[in-house]
């Protein structure tokens, strides 16, 4: 591969360690040698693979990394095809792909984004055929060389072979193979069957940087002479400044300017989310900026609209839900004359707090803008909203603006949003300097967008064979595209027309109630999947006690026989009632659901279909004193094809504690119109000492396609703990969180 | 050449000689001359540029940034700078041995896979390696006194990964 190696044609980006500890150079930028390098991408302008001539394989990742393992399972969907050699592979981030056509932004990567376990399914349909494109000029240039048909040839661990038993390594076949024109047909992907890489356990590729402290993620970036910022942020969500005195600030050594950020309405447009009034310091160092925000003399002011309280708003919520919706989401059948009937009728209000993301990485960005281009280092999770962010404020070129994709440090949905690289952006042209903005751990809990609040009714009612007839949920809940145009989409966040039971009970009501709060929200790790599943599946282990019918027959007899039904959202085009009935019947074998049960010990379960995932989670606990004490925790899990099973039982393990921890002790409250938690002190994360020792994982094995895993794990487990609980202490706990009223009820 | 002077000047005002505070960073020597109050997590990230440990709070409360101060567990983020004068730090950079070679819990977290998002995983190793200093074996609850915080749950494969270099450094020391 001639050009490769042609440092005029070649853009060094960084020097990347490798798994082996050798250093090799990273990826050239793509514009400049669309041609140089091996395998055709998506649109024919960008690669994700180089082979050098010594072999090593140098593999583009295109998603950000925010803890789901994608930099690991996307390079194994390629080095599969390719039929690499993994220990050869070095995996390295791409930056955002784009071009500017007619003056607008032409993504050239296709996908790029971390957001509702999106990213493994895309690479699976469109990454497979890049590596095979590669392995095709590879066994081409092989059968030139060896003057026989490449039929006759065959491709294994980064070497073609011959049938005679001669080998060539790719790094010696790259460079012809890389002067070959790609194959009209495109090369059919390989069988299942041919699998070495797929469906093995691989762990993550950052590892030994990340043990060693050496990888980066955007916080530990630098640019040389860059200033530190630091904002003392509006506390009243819309609130804006009231009075300001910098001159003790100012008087600081290493304070450089000190920039105010206006009220939210004059940069609303700027980003994806408003931007929070505030007073940014900017310093030679983190140290002293903080230390200047602490000198200012500032006084707040709040904003016209009312930021109500979770009480208030559970008090609003319950008004609102006397009334008319705001969006029938489904209707079937005829709910009320089904209920009027009914022998056996259910009713309960279950109640979710609002909650915030506390990614352990804070918000930050790196920034470097002038007239001519900027350069962006910031944990994001939808870059190209990123780019449109920067865009707006700067008036550059779509390709004059650099997205680099560092490791970040958990997103959750908060690093949708691109609110701190507006600010960023903005400081930094003001400064006309490089600038690293640094969000404090107080700044990311009073400035986040929550997870809302919500009120759920539901109603149900069975008949004389105690077969569920009727169903309805009716939600209350400020949205999370509130504030967000158009206002008509606002249920969409919120309820699922096919989200079960709905297909399965002949009378059916979704209805969602649009409920007002400034306080600013967004996605949050599976949405509304986790909230409406702690409903429902709460309600259904409600009615089967009530009944007196297992709760596992009576989920079992409820999904009735494997059946596909229709799902319009993300995840579908269908549901498959068996492969949910599956892992549920799994997770309830392994926690010895139809053993006998130790005295005193608590069983619950429940199950979920998220973004085309069917988890089941089962859970068995006791309360020892005023402790509550977690024995068993399984999930069961049908994913689809799993990529990397180590990887996926990480993310399924993580996010049922993450689910726990959640559910059981977190809440933000509002007083006097702001948010009163300001840090882990005050918003408890789970500690190890709080979280089972083990969560047991079984993967259905499956030929389906991959669904991707990280969000899946979540919204079932909560309501198999409020289950368990249930089952356990008697107490029906309906609400989140959990913890404080558990201890009220028991 | 300036003259010399014919006699000497009533007064020489001797010339300050640059205070500081002394620290061992990873067996380096530096001096710090300016704010001592600056925590030493700041001292590490913005001045030397060891980014290994995270800021993840102000409160000491999630542990992202622990470091060995004299080989006690300290939160770099609560510490200023005089109160580590003379002191010995080590920090996730120092644990591997001249060649390169990671430290046995280093290599744990790697054979468990314990990272996830990876961000809180340098404070976690840091833990583990004072843990197991303390106590070479230790228990389900020696573990559970590990009071870092991640969001990810990544905590079995990290209790894996400490009883695994437990194994290792014994026998090791065998």
């Amino acid at each position: 591969m001639s050009g490769l190696h042609d440092a005029g044609r070649r853009r060094f980006l960084k020097v990347f360690g490798t798994a082996t500890g050798a250093l090799i150079v990273g990826l050239p930028a793509f514009a400049d040698t669309p041609d140089a390098l091996l395998g055709q991408n998506l649109f024919r302008l960008n690669p994700y693979l180089r082979i050098e001539p010594d072999g090593t394989t140098v593999i583009g990742v295109r998603d950000p990394e925010v803890g789901q393992g994608i930099r690991t399972a996307e390079a194994r969907i390629l080095a599969e095809e390719l039929d690499a050699d993994w220990n050869k592979a070095v995996v390295v981030p791409l930056d955002l792909g784009v071009s500017t056509v007619n003056g607008e932004p032409h993504w050239t990567f296709g996908h790029q984004m971390a957001s509702g376990s999106t990213s493994v399914p895309a690479a699976w349909n469109d990454l497979r055929g890049v590596g095979a494109a590669a392995r095709e000029l590879l066994l081409r240039a092989a059968s030139e060389r060896w003057k026989t048909a490449p039929a006759n040839l065959h491709t294994s661990h980064g070497e073609v072979i011959a049938a005679d038993g001669r080998k060539l390594g790719y790094g010696e076949l790259a460079e012809a193979a890389s002067k070959l024109k790609p194959a009209a047909t495109p090369p059919k992907p390989k069988l299942p069957s041919q699998y070495v890489l797929i469906g093995q356990d691989a762990g993550d590729v950052d590892a030994r940087d990340i043990v060693t402290g050496r990888q980066h993620f955007a916080i530990d970036e630098w640019f040389g002479d860059t200033l530190v910022a630091v904002i003392a942020r509006c506390p009243y969500p819309g609130g804006k400044l009231a009075h300001l005195d910098d001159t003790a600030a100012l008087k600081l050594k290493g304070v450089e300017k000190i920039l105010t950020i206006p009220a939210p309405d004059p940069v609303r447009p700027l980003g994806t989310q408003q931007l929070a009034a505030g007073v940014a310091v900017l310093a030679t160092d983190t140290w002293t900026a903080l230390r200047g925000i602490e000198k200012l003399d500032i006084r707040w002011q709040p904003g016209e609209r009312v930021v109500l309280d979770d009480s208030a708003l559970a008090q609003a919520a319950v008004a609102t839900l006397a009334g008319d919706p705001t969006k029938a989401v489904r209707t079937d059948g005829d709910f009320k004359e089904t209920q009027k009937r009914a022998p056996h009728r259910f009713k309960a209000e279950y109640r979710i707090a609002t909650v915030a993301h506390s990614e352990l990485e804070p918000p930050n960005a790196l920034v470097k803008v002038d007239d001519r281009s900027a350069t962006i280092i910031a944990p994001v999770q939808n870059p190209r909203a990123t780019l449109e962010t920067v865009r707006r404020l700067t008036g550059l070129a779509p390709d004059k603006i650099e997205v680099q994709l560092p490791r970040a440090g958990g997103g959750f949905g908060r690093l949708l949003e691109t609110d701190y690289v507006a600010e960023a952006v903005m400081l930094a042209k003001a400064a006309s300097k490089p600038l690293k903005l640094m969000w404090t751990r107080a700044d990311a809990f009073a400035v986040d967008t929550y997870r809302p609040f919500s009120v759920h009714q539901l109603e149900a009612c069975a008949d004389r064979k105690r077969k569920l007839t009727g169903w309805a949920h009716r939600s209350a809940s400020t949205s999370r595209l509130a504030d967000r145009e158009p206002r008509a989409r606002w249920w969409l966040s919120e309820m699922h027309p096919d989200d079960l039971p709905a297909g399965l009970v002949d009378n059916l009501q979704y209805a969602w109630y649009a409920l007002d709060s400034a306080l600013p929200r967004g996605n949050y790790r599976a949405s509304s999947h986790a909230v409406n599943a702690f409903a429902t599946e709460c309600f259904i282990d409600e009615i089967a006690h009530e009944l007196k019918i297992d709760a596992l027959k009576f989920r079992l007899a409820l999904l009735g026989e494997p059946r596909k039904l229709p799902y319009r959202g993300h995840g579908g085009p269908e549901l498959d009632t068996g492969r949910l009935a599956w892992v549920l019947k799994l997770a309830a074998d392994a926690i010895g659901w139809n053993k006998p049960h130790t005295h005193g010990h608590g069983f619950g379960l429940a199950c979920h279909f998220t973004f085309g995932g069917y988890v089941a989670h089962a859970v068995e606990m006791s309360m020892e004193g005023n402790r509550l004490v977690i024995h068993d925790t399984v999930c069961a899990a049908d994913l689809g094809r799993v990529i990397n099973p180590l990887g996926a039982r990480a993310a399924l393990v993580g996010a049922t504690l993450d689910a726990f921890s959640t559910a059981l002790r977190q809440r933000i409250t509002i007083k006097d119109g702001r948010v009163v938690q300001h840090g882990f002190k005050d918003y408890p994360l789970a500690t190890m000492a709080q979280v089972p020792h083990a969560v047991r994982v079984i993967l259905v094995p499956s030929q389906e396609n991959p669904a991707g895993a990280f969000s899946m794990g979540f919204p079932s487990a909560a309501p198999a703990l409020a289950n368990a609980i249930f089952a356990g202490t008697t107490v029906r706990v309906r609400q989140l969180p959990i913890w404080p009223e558990l201890m009220r009820l028991l | 050449m300036p003259q010399a002077p014919q006699t000497p000047p009533a007064r020489i005002t001797p010339q300050p000689i640059r205070e500081g505070i002394d620290v061992t960073v990873n067996d380096r020597h530096y001096r710090h001359t300016g704010d001592p109050d600056l925590p030493l997590l700041w001292y590490l990230r913005d001045t030397l540029r060891l980014t290994g440990s995270k800021y993840g709070c102000d409160d000491k409360s999630c542990g992202a940034c622990s470091v060995l101060v004299d080989g006690k567990l300290k939160r770099a983020c609560g510490l200023a700078m005089h109160a580590v004068a003379g002191k010995r730090i080590t920090t996730i950079e120092g644990l591997q041995d001249e060649d390169g070679k990671l430290h046995p819990v280093q290599q744990a977290w790697v054979d468990e896979d314990a990272i996830l998002c990876g961000y809180c995983q340098a404070g976690q190793i840091m833990a583990a390696v004072d843990l197991l200093a303390r106590k070479p074996k230790p228990s389900d609850a020696d573990i559970d006194g590990i009071g870092n915080l991640c969001r990810c749950g990544s905590y079995p494969r990290i209790r894996r990964a400490i009883q695994r270099a437990a194994q290792a450094m014994q026998d090791k020391s065998k």
